[in-house]
């Protein structure tokens, strides 16, 4: 293969890992925006929660994948108590106070991360057996990211099945179309507002332990995240989950490609395909139309 | 933390926010005044409480307002920051201070955002009636205190990197760099790295002024040698994501890959080149960044890596000042001292001297004791060129263990080399002489 | 109580001794000077939010493209202040009738994330003109104004004087702002916010006046960042940041959208808590959102918004207690029917 060819090919592997992650947080976003009409603004702290919980398992166990597993665990029950204890306090108004409490939380979970694990980051360390590049034929390619893609690809799988095979999620379906006409039809609000927040933010959370390894983990490591992800969910479409891993894909593309012609713009060319899909198909790529 | 703060500061400001939104709100019931949370700081330990009253006080203290991002992506770094700082301020109080004064560090958060400095830097020179100001990490936010104390009359220590601070139109004579500019550092790892590496390095650069001044000062550099670019990638500030560069630079075949980003960035740029196997193909220089940084990514994406930097602990091996201020300041804090932590140290006491020896606070006299005057705190000597306050000092590159002996002997030092040949001249600077 | 009242039907007055008061009880004039212009800041902000029902998530734009604007105007030209005042609310007003026009083809989450878009493009432009505007380094050389009247050089060279033509400005403006809310068109804005549909239903062109609230916010908020850059005479990149089109939004949210002098009373102890906990403690922003979170518990319409229906609750008895305003949606779609 030539040399641009491989560039470009590679291109698109590192963009499909970058846009994992945004997939694995834009489902979680779309999820409590869907259900709940709230703008998650803590979405980026539960992030960086997760990776420093996911930190600590594996400080202690020596396991990454147990970390994978306990983190979201751990940031989805923090999220239930939150959602129970705070949430649905404003829960009858979820208008634009909901802004100012989840920001509030988020600069507080912040906070916390620095008083419990400190200031300074922790570095990259990508879990043993994942450290080396692999040879895809045509290039190296490190592994871990590989790992990232597929992490992803399962994971929302998982939750499409979810949403589309149980109880739960046909309620959950329901009640991002309509979800005053749910409750009116008897189910319990509250239970599975709390748990739909919870599984949100522990998507958030898992995606805070698949980041560490590729950005490393430090206390702010969700705030510029969160700005994108909310690009990722109305590029792919409000309250669509399709729409959020389309576009958290999409995303990762256009990223990974300014960058290879014109990196200065990278980080502004997420926000003109944004204004274009909204000028254009205000509904978003996958969206229903309003 | 806590913060020295006096009672009377306090009450101050605990008065201020309740009737606020009450006359505001033309309402009856007062807002809940949010002041009150911090009143156990009050009776926080003051800095110079551990000296011993030696002499009499001759008059109020002399206050140095030390404004800096400690609170920001810099917090580690501005911590250790102020810890050298401190530290300078405790001895000169345990020799019995200034002109027999003691000494106070006033400390002030401009969360490394410019138009918080501006506002702090005007309260600490009008409310707080600071003599001094030193501090900064970050060349914004060093240039927004300068515009504040070069108006107001106020010498100002600046202890962050920046080409534009000493040069016109930002420079005032009541500014001083104590820290390393952008172009000396860069001037000095060039041309090392030109000289043992090869002549063909490709630069990914961070797209703000501190990136564009390295890669000014690199640019130069590769011209003098007769060297050759093998390519240039400006990256945004904070990026997330490096490794779409990697295919790239891979494909130019340079000689070397030269980081010219601070922090997080370098942090992470560094780590996905290993992650994409760039770094077992070529050298690795990074212009400069914290040891924080180094710390952080440890030697599994640092070790081997070269790098340019101001000071490092270990010259205490060989430089009796920096001896004596590592022994010192490790007594005290359980740890040896970070780079800016020696910037801070030097430049308050530095400072202090000035003052010792022009007899008095007044800026004019201070300046013109301070004005080409040669100084020795930790680094051998230094010191401060006449036409524009910048610190002439030595540069040092190193070479990042692959193996870190503990959290803080990581680096070795390879290369020294200063003196005026690797600042700008003082006409680049726009000056007269 | 009755006091009161009558001290209500003059709000004006009352904010002129308010702003008298001011530096009495706050730190520092510099602060104040911040708080007054935050205040205009956020109130203009509110005048989309609160009365218009549309959320922006880019209003530093137009505070940005303001501050610039004044700035470049005293540097480049050396105009006098309220030349560059003019300019840089003209400026802000005139990009806000770029954006409003494109943004305002849509509702909701994907206005907010329009106006977003722009305010990143402004951000990328004025980072990228470092030449012009110093990029992240900031724009500085700005000369020391004056008001520039004969026989009255009120010159804006420290905190006090700044203070006090802040305070000034700040008043006329909110007056102005004031009557733009009370004049007819402020009450088919609340139309269209109550109901968008049925507003358009009554013969109005809901966009276009839409559009005209937008640029009106667009020129308030202008002319505040071009009352900061002389508060200042620094003009830092952050300011066109989306950190603070966030920071706007709480504050109003803070103090009560939607209500007179919320977003004003809400930049104030947004800005005032942060000064005065960031002094005694690094971190203080565990406080500062643990203060956020209590106030939506403690105020969940706003401070002024809270208060407000306290009084009016004890005032009134239940039976003809007024509804409260509906709050402003941010999923707010057009809705049919």
């Amino acid at each position: 293969m030539d040399a641009t060819l491989v560039a470009l090919v590679t291109q698109l592997f590192t963009g499909l890992a970058v846009g994992s992650l945004y997939v694995l947080l834009a489902v979680g976003l779309a999820l409590i925006f869907g259900v709940l009409g709230i703008t998650n603004f803590a979405h980026g702290a539960f992030f960086a929660l997760g990776a420093y919980v996911g930190l600590t398992v594996l400080g202690r166990t020596g396991n990454f994948w147990l970390a994978l597993a306990l983190a979201p665990l751990v940031v989805g029950l923090l999220g239930l108590a939150v959602e129970r204890g705070l949430m649905q306090r404003i829960a009858a108004r979820a208008d634009v106070m909901s802004l100012l409490l989840t920001y509030g939380l988020a600069i507080m979970l912040v906070e916390i991360i620095k008083l419990v694990w400190g200031k300074t980051g922790y570095p990259p360390t990508v879990p043993a057996g994942l450290q080396l590049p692999v040879n895809l034929g045509f290039a190296y390619f490190p592994a871990y990211r590989l790992f990232v893609i597929g992490l992803a690809l399962v994971v929302t799988v998982a939750v499409i099945l979810l949403l589309e095979r149980t109880d739960w999620g046909l309620i959950i379906r329901a009640a991002t179309q309509d979800r005053e006409m749910v409750s009116l039809l008897g189910v319990e609000n509250g239970r599975f507002l709390g748990l739909t927040f919870a599984l949100g933010v522990a998507l958030a959370g898992l995606a805070g332990v698949a980041a560490g390894p590729i950005v490393g983990i430090f206390p702010d490591m969700g705030t510029d995240i969160l700005i994108e992800s909310f690009v990722v969910v109305v590029v792919g479409g409000l309250g669509s989950l399709r729409g959020a891993i389309a576009g958290g894909l999409l995303i990762g593309l256009v990223i990974s490609f300014t960058t290879l012609v014109w990196p200065a713009v990278s980080q502004l060319s997420i926000f003109i395909l944004m204004a274009l899909v909204l000028l254009f198909r205000p509904q978003g790529l996958l969206g229903r139309a309003a | 933390m806590m913060r020295r703060t006096s009672r009377r500061q306090f009450l101050r400001y605990a008065l201020a926010a309740a009737p606020l939104g009450l006359a505001a709100c033309a309402q009856a019931t007062p807002v809940g005044a949010p002041a009150s949370k911090p009143g156990g700081q009050a009776s926080a330990p003051s800095p110079a409480s551990g000296a011993p009253a030696a002499k009499p006080s001759a008059g109020p203290p002399i206050k140095i307002g030390f404004i800096s991002g400690f609170t920001g992506l810099y917090a580690a770094e501005v911590a250790a920051q102020f810890a050298g700082a401190q530290y300078a301020v405790e001895q000169v109080n345990s020799r019995g201070g200034v002109l027999g004064r003691q000494v106070v560090l006033v400390q002030r958060d401009d969360a490394l955002r410019p138009d918080e400095a501006t506002r702090r830097t005007q309260e600490l020179v009008e409310n707080e009636k600071v003599d001094f100001v030193v501090g900064s990490l970050s060349a914004a936010t060093q240039l927004a205190i300068n515009t504040v104390t070069s108006k107001a009359g106020v010498i100002f220590v600046s202890l962050s990197q920046s080409d534009k601070i000493t040069a016109m139109p930002d420079f005032s004579k009541y500014t001083f760099h104590e820290s390393l500019t952008p172009r000396q550092t860069s001037t000095v790892v060039a041309r090392w790295a030109l000289q043992n590496l090869g002549k063909r390095p490709y630069l990914l650069v961070a797209d703000y002024a501190f990136g564009h001044e390295h890669l000014d000062g690199w640019r130069r550099q590769i011209q003098a040698a007769g060297g050759q670019e093998a390519g240039v990638d400006l990256h945004p500030l904070g990026a997330p994501d490096f490794s779409a560069f990697f295919p790239k630079i891979l494909a130019a075949r340079p000689d070397f890959l030269v980081l010219a980003n601070f922090g997080k960035d370098t942090l992470k740029s560094a780590q996905q080149a290993v992650a994409f196997g760039l770094k077992q193909q070529m050298p690795i220089v990074i212009s400069i960044t914290s040891t924080e940084t180094i710390q952080e990514g440890g030697p599994e994406v640092f070790g081997d890596c070269y790098m340019g930097g101001s000071w490092f602990w270990t010259l205490a091996d060989r430089i009796p000042s920096a001896k004596q201020f590592v022994d010192g300041f490790r007594a005290k804090n359980g740890r040896p001292p970070s780079d800016y932590g020696g910037y801070a140290y030097s430049g308050v006491l530095e400072l202090l001297e000035a003052v010792e020896r022009a007899g008095t606070t007044d800026a004019d006299r201070v300046i013109a004791q301070l004005e080409g005057h040669q100084y020795d705190h930790y680094k051998g000597p230094q010191y401060w060129r006449r036409c524009d306050h910048q610190s002439i000092q030595d540069v040092y590159v190193y070479r990042i263990k692959t193996r870190f002996e503990d959290q803080w002997n990581i680096l070795d030092i390879i290369h020294q080399e200063g003196g005026e040949g690797i600042a700008a001249t003082c006409a680049e600077q726009g000056h007269a002489a | 109580m009755r006091w009161l009242q009558r001290l209500a039907r003059r709000p004006m007055l009352v904010l002129a001794v308010a702003f008298v008061l001011l530096p009495l009880v706050v730190p520092y004039y510099a602060l104040a000077s911040h708080m007054l212009v935050f205040g205009l800041f956020a109130s203009a902000f509110d005048l989309l939010l609160g009365h218009t029902g549309l959320l922006s998530f880019g209003h530093a734009a137009f505070f940005g493209v303001g501050a610039y604007t004044a700035a470049l105007a005293a540097k480049l030209f050396d105009l006098p202040l309220l030349v560059c005042l003019l300019l840089g609310t003209a400026a802000a007003g005139l990009w806000g009738l770029v954006v409003g026009a494109l943004a305002l083809r849509q509702r909701g989450v994907a206005f907010a994330m329009l106006t977003l878009a722009f305010g990143q493009m402004i951000f990328f432009v004025v980072l990228q003109a470092r030449g012009l505007t110093g990029g992240d380094d900031g724009l500085r050389g700005i000369p020391i104004r004056g008001l520039g009247v004969p026989g009255f050089e009120w010159r804006l060279d420290n905190s006090l004087h700044v203070y006090v033509f802040v305070a000034a400005a700040v008043w006329l403006a909110l007056w102005a702002l004031q009557r733009v809310l009370a004049s007819p068109f402020g009450h088919v804005l609340e139309a269209i916010r109550e109901n968008e549909v049925r507003a358009r239903a009554c013969g109005y062109d809901t966009v276009r006046v839409q559009l005209v609230a937008f640029v009106f916010s667009a020129l308030f908020s202008g002319f505040a960042g071009a009352l900061y850059t002389f508060t200042l005479y620094f003009v830092a990149l952050e300011t066109l940041h989306w950190t603070l089109s966030g920071y706007v939004a709480l504050m109003a949210i803070l103090g009560g959208s939607g209500t007179v002098f919320g977003p004003l009373v809400g930049a104030g102890v947004f800005i005032l808590l942060r000064d005065i906990v960031s002094t005694f403690r690094d971190d203080w922003q565990l406080f500062v959102g643990a203060a956020f979170v209590l106030c939506v518990l403690l105020f969940p319409r706003g401070i002024c918004g809270t208060l407000q229906d306290v009084l009016a609750r004890r005032r009134a008895p239940a039976a003809e207690l007024p509804a409260p305003a509906v709050a402003p949606t941010l999923a707010r779609q057009p809705r049919e029917g």
